[in-house]
């Protein structure tokens, strides 16, 4: 099937050069960092993880999300998604491709990257997590490559590829559950250490991944024959639904962080809160960024919430808003601040380099290369069937 | 019962084909690891939670403090990238004030001499280490004696050890350290780019029947020995006298401890 991603429009191969240059620079910036050291990033001894690790824990969610398109269709039996669940399974392999190559490029010491299998750590929470990611991205290769083969053929898939799905509901969930807990259980660290992060990475998973499933299906409509969402199914709006209520559950969790911090007034626990929103000992970095994501994320849920959903233009613009909403919080802020103040309670800002940020649209560009051959073979697919 | 070459090719083959070999070899090389002896006994060979006291009378001038650091940072070959470059700088043991290290117990009423009171900080050598739970390939570990020692060759240099610590006790090489060596100890590796760093109490020396060097450098400042052991000058400190450690909330526990009332007696 792999063949149907060498032929394409001018438009298609564009694209595909475009994301080669970008890979390019992304690569070139990296033998750079590789050689003299992560010294070439703006982290410092105080903000040890920087847009990296940030990226590898947003992207954890992306690729968790697919289950919002798993679990109705294959458990409830909810055949409205039908068309749309390779996509999700899809965006959840380039998603966790990403997140690989994202703590490949933030370790000090690559090639020494696989003592983490010869010298297993059972206690280490990094452990259980590269067993989750590696797991996922098998499963969802397997199950994707395996039900677009057999639909091409029309037949239906194979029976295990079925048990798989079912494994991977609750796969989906250990993922990103995980990843909270690599934050989550460490102390000292006051802005993590909070029981409800595994549900707030997962309520913020299913708002953002899900958005950007949408965005890009829309963008599919427009540039090939095949339309994930015919007229009369309403698969998106359905979706839709589920963004709104993941998102009005991530503010809502969010709010009870900041009703915990600053109700029970313990200096601890508000710092980091005051750092972003409104600055700390005079450093105030991530407060425009905090307050466009809270802007961001109200504007989208009142979008959603209001019948301006099933607006041809709003709809785009409320999905964008949710999405980006969610990177800033979870790809950018949660990370950093999670290192302010440091352990000395002295503010230590982080400015990322121009080659750290090469680097970061390098990987997206690897990811989004990756997505586009998928999905070019899936829409093939599905192209071929329609005639 | 003898065997040819034939055979047991093909028994090894079999053996191996059933994944069995791989195991042998572990099995083998475990066995090889629970023999092994350390062919120096040490300063301490039996100590079972090693610890140090910061006599704070003892610390008065900026030498108190710098003739600390320098012995440290002369033998372990740590490099200074000078004032411009401190988002890279490595520190093994270093001062900062009273205020900073103990964070927290802000007191308001306290007058800025208090505040800005110098304090001896190093890695705190915790019982229950987040360092060693966090680190996913045992880089870093905690020996019998209780130090939390590291192995620069087996780290990957993932940082979340730097993460996990509430002390800010863990530096990571940002860079290539060797062009800013003042001058290279032979005795003691040079570390390479990509890998975490940190006070690891001198295990070198105590393998040598040493002192950890900041001890012998404090004159009398700095106390280092086995908590379990009731006869040792730091068992008497702890025991009786008024001592604070650096955020016991966390649970760590911390094996430095400050002696605060001195002499006096708290």
């Amino acid at each position: 099937m792999l063949e149907k991603a060498l032929t394409g429009s001018k438009k298609y191969w564009a694209w595909i050069i475009f994301l080669l240059a970008v890979i390019a620079v992304g690569f070139m910036a990296y033998l750079r960092q590789f050689s003299y050291g992560l010294g070439l990033t703006g982290m410092s001894r105080d903000v040890s993880w920087g847009l990296y690790i940030a990226q590898f824990t947003f992207l954890v969610g992306v690729a968790a999300s697919a289950v919002m398109l798993v679990t109705p269709y294959y458990l409830h039996d909810f055949k409205k998604f039908g068309k749309m669940v390779i996509f999700g399974e899809f965006l959840a392999v380039s998603a966790v491709i990403m997140c690989i190559l994202f703590i490949f490029v933030d370790v000090g010491q690559p090639m020494r990257i696989l003592n983490v299998l010869l010298y297993p750590q059972l206690h280490s929470v990094m452990f259980y997590d590269m067993c989750v990611l590696c797991g996922y991205l098998a499963i969802n290769i397997l199950v994707g490559w395996t039900s677009l083969a057999a639909e091409r053929k029309g037949v239906h898939p194979p029976k295990w590829a079925h048990t798989l799905v079912y494994l991977s509901v609750p796969w989906a969930f250990s993922i990103h559950t995980v990843t909270a807990f690599l934050y989550s259980g460490l102390p000292g660290r006051h802005f993590w250490l909070t029981a409800i992060m595994a549900a707030r990475f997962l309520a913020s998973a299913f708002a953002a991944g899900p958005a950007l499933l949408v965005i890009l299906l829309l963008i599919v409509r427009k540039v090939s024959d095949f339309d994930p969402d015919p007229p009369g199914v309403g698969a998106i709006q359905s979706l839709v639904k589920i963004i709104r209520y993941a998102m009005i559950a991530n503010v809502f969790f969010y709010i009870c962080e900041v009703f915990t911090a600053f109700y029970s007034g313990i200096p601890d626990e508000m710092a980091a809160f005051k750092y972003v929103f409104v600055g700390l000992q005079g450093h105030h970095s991530l407060v425009p960024f905090m307050w466009t994501a809270t802007f961001l994320a109200f504007l989208g849920i009142a979008l959603l919430v209001l019948p301006t959903r099933r607006n041809k233009v709003l709809l785009p613009i409320a999905l964008l808003s949710i999405f980006f909403a969610n990177w800033i919080d979870k790809g950018v802020v949660l990370i950093i601040a999670g290192f302010v103040p440091n352990s000395f309670d002295r503010v230590t800002e982080y400015f990322p380099t121009s080659n750290e940020i090469s680097i970061v649209l390098g990987v997206y560009a690897i990811g989004f290369l990756l997505l586009t051959i998928l999905y070019k073979v899936a829409i093939s697919v599905r192209e071929e069937q329609a005639q | 019962m003898s065997i040819n070459r034939r055979t047991f090719l093909r028994r090894a083959g079999m053996l191996t084909a059933l994944g069995l070999g791989g195991s042998f070899v572990i099995n083998g090389a475990v066995e090889a690891a629970a023999e092994y002896e350390p062919s120096k006994k040490g300063l301490f060979p039996n100590a079972k939670h090693l610890a140090m006291v910061v006599d704070m009378s003892k610390f008065k001038t900026e030498d108190d403090f710098n003739r600390v650091i320098q012995s440290c940072v002369s033998i372990h070959n740590i490099p200074d990238f000078g004032k411009d470059d401190l988002k890279d700088e490595i520190k093994w043991i270093w001062s900062d004030d009273y205020e900073h290290t103990f964070s927290g117990g802000d007191n308001d009423y306290l007058t800025d001499d208090f505040k800005k009171l110098p304090f001896m900080v190093a890695c705190n050598h915790c019982e229950n280490p987040p360092c060693v739970k966090a680190c996913p390939t045992g880089a870093t570990f905690k020996r019998p004696d209780g130090i939390v020692d590291m192995d620069f060759h087996r780290c990957i240099g993932c940082r979340f050890c730097m993460g996990a610590c509430p002390f800010g006790a863990r530096s990571f090489n940002y860079r290539d350290p060797r062009p800013f060596i003042k001058k290279i100890d032979p005795d003691y590796p040079t570390r390479t780019p990509g890998v975490v760093e940190k006070c690891i109490f001198c295990v070198e020396r105590l393998a040598d029947g040493l002192m950890p060097a900041c001890v012998e450098a404090s004159k009398g400042g700095l106390i280092f020995g086995d908590l379990d052991d009731h006869t040792s000058e730091v068992w008497k400190i702890v025991s009786s006298k008024f001592t604070i450690r650096r955020k016991t909330e966390l649970g760590t526990q911390p094996s430095v401890y400050y002696l605060v009332g001195g002499e006096s007696h708290a």
